[in-house]
């Protein structure tokens, strides 16, 4: 049997639960047994000093790519809820681009059992909305869902036929799941590597224009009218796309949304004076600094749900190329809390509370899934943040097989210092350590 | 060295300057002062091709290496004659760059190349920043000879040179640029380096190769080439690469003469004493007529003996850098 275990002394934050303050958690048998000031623990209980950090309910990243089955080199199960873990995250949702990909029952079994193995953080696949990510069939999403899928996707790939989304927002219903698409049109994004603008025109890079996300943005919403399914616009990255969302919400629509760190603090001038660094290549592009603005508003005015990082892991062996021919995606699970904490939170662009509602309860109710706060019953996952602690994110000392990120070197403040997942300490940083892994 | 012909560029050459750079990678990141020491040393140079020897020991015992990814006749034998011509010794290193030519083989060919100990890679390929990496990773000197839609420097300089020669000066003068800007490295090399001198710089082409962002470079966009043609005082006409004509940008070569491509009456619209570039190779009647092209205002075939004394230049100025560093 577990040993309990009490978090006391620090301050908890629980948006969906409507909590800040000074209360100490008591975790038994894998699920909160109470809340509250002073607790006593049972004198077998385990316990984590949190005074003057900030507890809140276990993090979840709705949108990660974990490469198992079939890109083993780059992140597996294992490897990915590894990073999760040291990152803060008690819960990831993986998209379903695998090799084969997770288009049946078998591949979300498979995902399934790996992360049961690994018995770190959560793992809720997301299955294939089409067979082979081909666009063309639905795949069985009733089967996938019985296995454990809790949202379907073609991540990587947009649907680009009309005909098929609305016919995956009409099936999901079946199952009360959400359909998360990756908004581009391919036609308009053509060959380009970069966001197409004033730094593309500049250094001759070609581009995707942002027109590429609003132009699926804008037919999306019209067959969410039409079909009444949900609707989640993963790695939204442009000002149009932002305000047609915010316009939805408003009129009611069943639509969602995230923002990736980097899409938050970046821009395509910082892939200008990189030097064409192939990890700040991803898709969508890091955008203008007005798209940015944006994003940052629509975070700020509750538009957007969830921030996820849209892990994407990729050997140096892939990345080590041409600027054109590397492929798309960096890294994000060990790196998005800090970023947020230091230039998110710190620079007041969102408060804590806000912080701590993108990465819980918002994209829970995105995705449909238990978690993302904290009661008295509920499983225990739960995270720790120190928002203080200073540290240098060196790639190299990830949990996640690849290194591929663009926020390599940055000096930040905060980091998860304690993972508890279903009341076990899965992740803790020695006290002081400047360090987050 | 001898004075350079003509005005000196703006800028004030009086202040001692030193190369120190080891790789011409574009122009963007060049200063005023270290165009104009290529330009400079240019004119130096220009006078070894009426030597009866046309050759200077200055790289004797140096290696150049010429790494060509993409095709390419008249840069490669330039940058072979101006490497000749300072007694270095020349490898041509021509790789067939298919599309599915992954970073490992460029990455690969990199290391093989650093293991050969050259003096210099003077690089094309057909994507952008090819160079930087080549630069990142090796020790010896790299020159940027084109890459993607990138930079053409050692082109941009040339052109500058044969505008210098014809016109005395480049501060002042308008230069039309005319084509497909999107996508053409030689406007964004010449487009540097021509405003940070002083020249009011139009750019003119189709909608759907002239992207309106260009402004930011701090050149005029214009959608009529009889706009940017008015009262110019350089033309530049870029080369129409062909197979655009298969995607959505323009219909038929036919309609683009017609609507861009420089004939003497367009040609009229600009200054009298007007001069016409082109970087070659030449479609000849698609962007310019031959009329045109063989007129008196082409200052084309001077753009490619300019092209060898700014090859030599560049080369020069980037051995002193490297002798400074060892």
């Amino acid at each position: 049997m577990m040993r309990p275990l009490l978090i006391h002394g620090g301050r908890l934050v629980d948006p969906a639960g409507g909590i800040d303050g000074e209360l100490d958690l008591l975790l038994v048998d894998g699920r909160v047994a109470e809340i509250g000031a002073g607790l006593r623990a049972p004198v077998d209980a385990e316990r984590i000093d949190a005074a003057g950090k900030v507890v809140t309910p276990g993090l979840i990243d709705m949108h990660v790519h974990l490469r198992e089955p079939g890109q083993e080199a780059n992140e597996t199960v294992a490897s990915g809820v590894a990073a999760a873990v040291a990152g803060g995250f008690t819960a990831v949702a993986c998209m379903a681009n695998t090799l084969p990909a997770n288009d049946g029952r078998l591949v979300t079994e498979l995902i399934v059992h790996a992360a049961e193995r690994a018995n770190l953080a959560r793992v809720f696949p997301v299955g294939a909305i089409s067979k082979g990510l081909e666009g063309k069939e639905l795949a069985p999403m009733g089967a996938m869902v019985k296995a454990g899928a809790v949202a379907f996707s073609d991540d990587g790939r947009p649907v680009t036929s009309a005909e098929l989304m609305r016919r995956a927002l009409e099936y999901a219903q079946h199952f009360g799941v959400p359909v998360i698409q990756h908004a581009q049109d391919l036609e308009l994004s053509g060959d380009g590597v970069m966001h197409e603008g004033e730094w593309s025109a500049r250094s001759g890079m070609p581009g995707i224009p942002g027109l590429a996300e609003d132009v699926m943005v804008a037919r999306d919403l019209l067959l969410v009218e039409e079909t009444g399914g949900r609707y989640h616009v993963a790695h939204l990255s442009t000002a149009r796309a932002a305000t047609m969302v915010r316009d939805a919400k408003r009129r009611g629509l069943p639509v969602t949304c995230e923002v990736t760190p980097h899409h938050l603090l970046l821009t395509d001038r910082d892939v200008v004076e990189s030097g064409f660094h192939t990890h700040f290549k991803m898709n969508p592009p890091l955008r203008a600094e007005s798209d940015r603005q944006a994003l940052l508003e629509a975070l700020a005015d509750g538009t957007v749900d969830a921030i996820a990082s849209d892990h994407a892991p990729h050997a140096s062996d892939e990345k080590c190329c041409e600027f054109e021919l590397a492929p798309f995606g960096i890294l994000g699970l060990e790196t998005t809390v800090a970023l947020g904490l230091d230039r998110l939170v710190r620079p007041g662009i969102v408060s804590l509370k806000q912080f701590v509602q993108l990465l819980t309860v918002g994209p829970a109710r995105a995705l449909g899934i238990s978690g993302g706060t904290l009661a008295p019953g509920v499983r225990a996952d739960v995270t720790i943040l120190d928002l203080e602690r200073p540290w240098r994110v060196r790639a190299g000392a990830f949990a996640s097989l690849s290194r591929n990120t663009p926020f390599e070197a940055w000096d930040v403040r905060g980091v998860a210092t304690a993972t508890v997942v279903a009341g076990r300490i899965v992740h803790q940083l020695e006290p002081g350590r400047g360090s987050a892994s | 060295m001898s004075a350079a012909a003509g005005t000196p560029v703006s800028g004030d050459l009086s202040i001692p300057f030193r190369w120190r750079r080891k790789d011409l990678l574009g122009i963007a990141e060049l200063s005023v002062q270290e165009i104009g020491a290529v330009l400079a040393a240019a004119e130096s140079f220009a006078e070894v091709a009426l030597r009866p020897v046309k050759k200077v020991p200055t790289l004797r015992g140096k290696t150049v290496v010429n790494l060509f990814f993409e095709p390419s006749t008249r840069t490669r034998v330039s940058f072979e004659i101006a490497a000749q011509r300072l007694s270095a010794d020349v490898v041509n290193f021509s790789v067939a760059s298919s599309s599915q030519s992954k970073g490992e083989t460029l990455r690969d060919t990199t290391r093989n190349i650093a293991s050969m100990f050259p003096d210099f890679v003077v690089v094309r390929h057909a994507h952008h920043g090819v160079p930087a990496m080549l630069a990142r990773e090796l020790d010896c000197g790299v020159i940027n000879a084109g890459d993607g839609s990138h930079e053409h420097p050692t082109q941009a300089l040339l052109d500058a040179m044969t505008i210098r020669h014809r016109k005395g000066r480049i501060e002042g003068l308008t230069v039309a640029m005319v084509g497909d800007i999107a996508h053409s490295r030689v406007a964004r090399s010449n487009i540097h380096l021509l405003t940070r001198l002083g020249a009011r710089v139009r750019v003119a082409g189709p909608r759907t190769m002239l992207p309106r962002e260009m402004a930011a470079l701090g050149v005029e966009v214009c959608y009529r080439v009889e706009d940017a043609l008015d009262g110019a005082d350089v033309i530049m006409m870029l080369r129409l690469q062909l197979e655009r004509q298969r995607s959505v940008l323009f219909p038929s070569l036919g309609e683009y003469a017609a609507l861009f491509g420089l004939d003497a009456k367009r040609l009229a619209l600009a200054r009298p004493d007007a001069i016409v570039l082109h970087p070659g190779p030449m479609n000849r009647g698609v962007e310019i007529a031959s009329e045109v092209a063989d007129g008196g205002h082409s200052a084309i075939l001077e753009q490619v003996g300019q092209g060898v004394a700014v090859r030599m230049a560049v080369l020069y100025l980037l051995a002193g850098a490297r002798e400074e560093r060892s």
